[in-house]
């Protein structure tokens, strides 16, 4: 099958026009080895059907980062190339294009934001510009989809203008000459966008900015998350699978060892889809009931921060604290996100550029950062005791994020790269764009962690059937009772915690603690270990050797805390 | 719009324009810096600066980047004398 790939710098509307080109039946394809995400698609090309590929953004074909090799490599087995080019930023993007046109590859470019360069005051002459650079010129909106058409019928007549291979200076000069000759900038004043957009970056204006929109952000993350939970999937799986399992537990037998694996012990004759560990009722019920909602719906919230070109600016603003604790400005993102569910915030240090960052923020995370299950839990448990017992679990944690951010920043080792980014205009964002993405990001949450995560529920459940957890149980007692002041019970709670922080702490509940407990208990479970979900993520994300030091970490760091609570409340 | 002041970037005021006349910095440096368009020669206008050595926004081209304050300490600028 022939191969079209499209390339051009980040924040073009590179997806725009894939999404625009290609169906909805697109392929998210990981490099090997690498954490960059590519598209793959297809097109009908003149009864033909062709093979679309959207590469990484990049900004020359020299690489430098991982993103940018896999794009240079998937140029290699290209037979065209559309070249997606910034209208209202021709200079920089024509430094990719010269390169492009040294490559031999038969090349279009699309010539997009056609829309942006009249109110932005640029005039381009389009019939210069193809002459100079000797390619098809096909000026594009890919939002409105206007041109698209265009640049499918052209596609064809791509060619290869076969330019002789420059140095950096000559690729400035000629592009300088370029430029002279098609673009004209009439001077104009700043659109309220742009006012917007400079504001956003400014110390006292962007951090009111960033509050407000983290907090919509973060409330529309719970809301659409909590009414997916309650309203479809709680209900579909009390009323129309919690009978099957019913049917299905009388058929085996109402008990014994296969009954168990697949359902779980029934406490008191009835489904309880949590506490169960069954294969089929846990196993199910954690990924698609009590994950899926929150990673919908954090998807579609970052996708539309991503499209409307936020998120740059929040790196910005918070870069310099985040450098304290060996992160940059872009580890804000998956950190906050921890604070709705620690899967999603776990899956997203992928956008870090290094391992380390990588690491230290999963970390982080894992450790302090408590999800909105368990947040729930504390306000409800302990707040009972009073406002401030809750103001100790918070200001815990986050005091251990500070102190071991900075521990982590120095044992680690590597470097944390600088800040350097591209900060986009605001931009409306396109439905079908922000849609595709959230199915593709979806599917391949649930391709990966739905299998591993109903292996981890057998086995705890085998253990736990065997006498392991018992074993344990006895085995850490002391430390439980000695180190922490906890009941030895308060280990089934940990147990628990390890398939749901917020019902661990309703086993807490019945145990009649002092608040002083409550506040070691919560603490304790919050850092102590994630929950399964967050735990096949990081396996994923981290690798074996780095999710059992990160392990290592969180049980050291668990003790150490709430030991120290235990000496001083 | 020549002799003016030579400064950082870093050192650059808010709102401030001028011309990048060279960055001392290794290859690396410079083939990052260069592929945002962020090359000798060009004019560019600080937007704004973080608090407590945070990064630096500039205009360049009609595009805004952020640079890491220790990237614009190596990156020279010749200032626009301020109009009277």
């Amino acid at each position: 099958m022939r191969k079209i790939v499209l390339i051009g710098n980040p924040n073009v509307g590179k997806s725009v026009v894939f999404s625009r080109l290609t169906g909805i039946n697109v392929i998210v394809g990981n490099y090997p080895g690498k954490t960059v995400e590519y598209k793959r698609g297809h097109m009908k090309l003149g009864g033909e059907t062709v093979e679309v590929f959207d590469a990484p953004g990049t900004y020359t074909l020299e690489p430098i980062s991982d993103a940018e090799e896999v794009a240079v490599s998937m140029l290699s087995s290209a037979d065209t190339v559309i070249n997606v080019v910034d209208a209202t930023n021709l200079e920089r993007n024509l430094y990719l294009t010269l390169q492009l046109s040294e490559r031999k590859i038969p090349m279009i470019i699309a010539l997009n934001m056609w829309d942006d360069t009249k109110h932005r005051g640029i005039q381009i002459n389009l019939d210069k510009l193809r002459q100079l650079l000797g390619v098809p010129v096909i000026p594009t909106v890919a939002v409105t989809g206007q041109g698209i058409k265009e640049l499918v019928e052209n596609i064809p007549k791509a060619t290869s203008p076969d330019a002789a291979v420059r140095s950096r200076d000559e690729y400035w000069t000629t592009i300088g000459s370029i430029i002279e000759q098609v673009q004209q900038v009439a001077h104009r004043h700043h659109t309220w966008r742009e006012r917007l957009a400079d504001a956003s970056v400014k110390p006292l204006a962007g951090g009111i900015i960033a509050l407000v929109v983290l907090a919509i952000a973060f409330l529309l993350i719970r809301f659409i998350g909590e009414s997916l939970i309650g309203y479809v999937l709680e209900p579909l799986f009390n009323s129309l699978w919690a009978p099957v399992l019913s049917k299905l537990s009388s058929l085996l037998g109402g008990g014994g060892f296969l009954h168990n694996i697949i359902i779980g012990k029934l406490i008191g004759g009835e489904v309880d889809f949590v506490q169960l560990f069954g294969l089929l009722s846990s196993g199910l019920y954690v990924p698609f009931a009590m994950v899926l909602p929150y990673v919908l719906s954090f998807y579609l919230v970052i996708g539309l921060l991503e499209d409307v070109g936020y998120l740059p600016r929040l790196a910005v603003l918070v870069d310099t604290i985040m450098h304290r604790l060996g992160l940059h400005g872009y580890a804000i993102i998956p950190t906050l996100l921890g604070l709705g569910c620690n899967v999603p915030a776990v899956m997203a240090t992928r956008i870090l550029e290094s391992k380390r960052e990588r690491f230290i923020a999963a970390t982080l995370i894992s450790i302090a950062i408590p999800c909105a299950a368990l947040q729930a839990m504390v306000f409800g448990l302990v707040g009972a005791h009073g406002g401030q017992y809750v103001a100790i679990v918070y200001g815990t944690l986050f005091a251990v994020w500070v102190i071991l951010g900075v521990i982590l920043r120095y044992a680690v080792r590597g470097f944390t790269p600088e800040l350097l980014i591209e900060i986009p205009p605001y931009r409306l964002p396109l439905w079908r764009a922000v849609l595709q993405k959230l199915w593709m990001r979806t599917y391949g949450f649930l391709k990966e962690a739905v299998p591993i995560i109903l292996g981890a529920v057998l086995i705890i459940n085998v253990l736990y059937l065997v006498g392991v957890f018992d074993a344990i149980a006895n085995f850490t007692a002391p430390v439980i009772t000695n180190l922490l002041g906890l009941p030895k019970e308060a280990i089934t709670a940990i147990v628990i915690g390890f398939l749901r922080k917020d019902v661990a702490l309703g086993i807490l509940a019945p145990l009649a603690l002092s608040a002083k407990q409550l506040v070691v208990g919560s603490v304790v479970l919050a850092m102590f270990f994630p929950c399964i979900a967050t735990f096949v993520v990081l396996l994923r994300e981290l690798g074996v050797v780095n999710m059992l030091k990160s392990a290592g970490i969180m049980i050291s760091a668990a003790l150490i805390t709430g030991g120290l609570l235990n000496l001083i409340l | 719009m020549s002799g003016g002041k030579q400064v950082t970037l870093a050192q650059m005021r808010a709102a401030q324009s001028g011309m990048i006349l060279r960055i001392e910095g290794g290859h690396g440096l410079v083939n990052r810096l260069n592929a945002l368009g962020i090359v000798p020669g060009k004019r560019i206008t600080k937007i704004s600066s973080m608090l407590m050595r945070g990064p630096v926004t500039i205009e360049v081209n009609r595009a805004q980047i952020a640079v890491g304050l220790g990237m614009a300490s190596r990156i020279i600028v010749e200032v626009d004398e301020a109009p009277a």
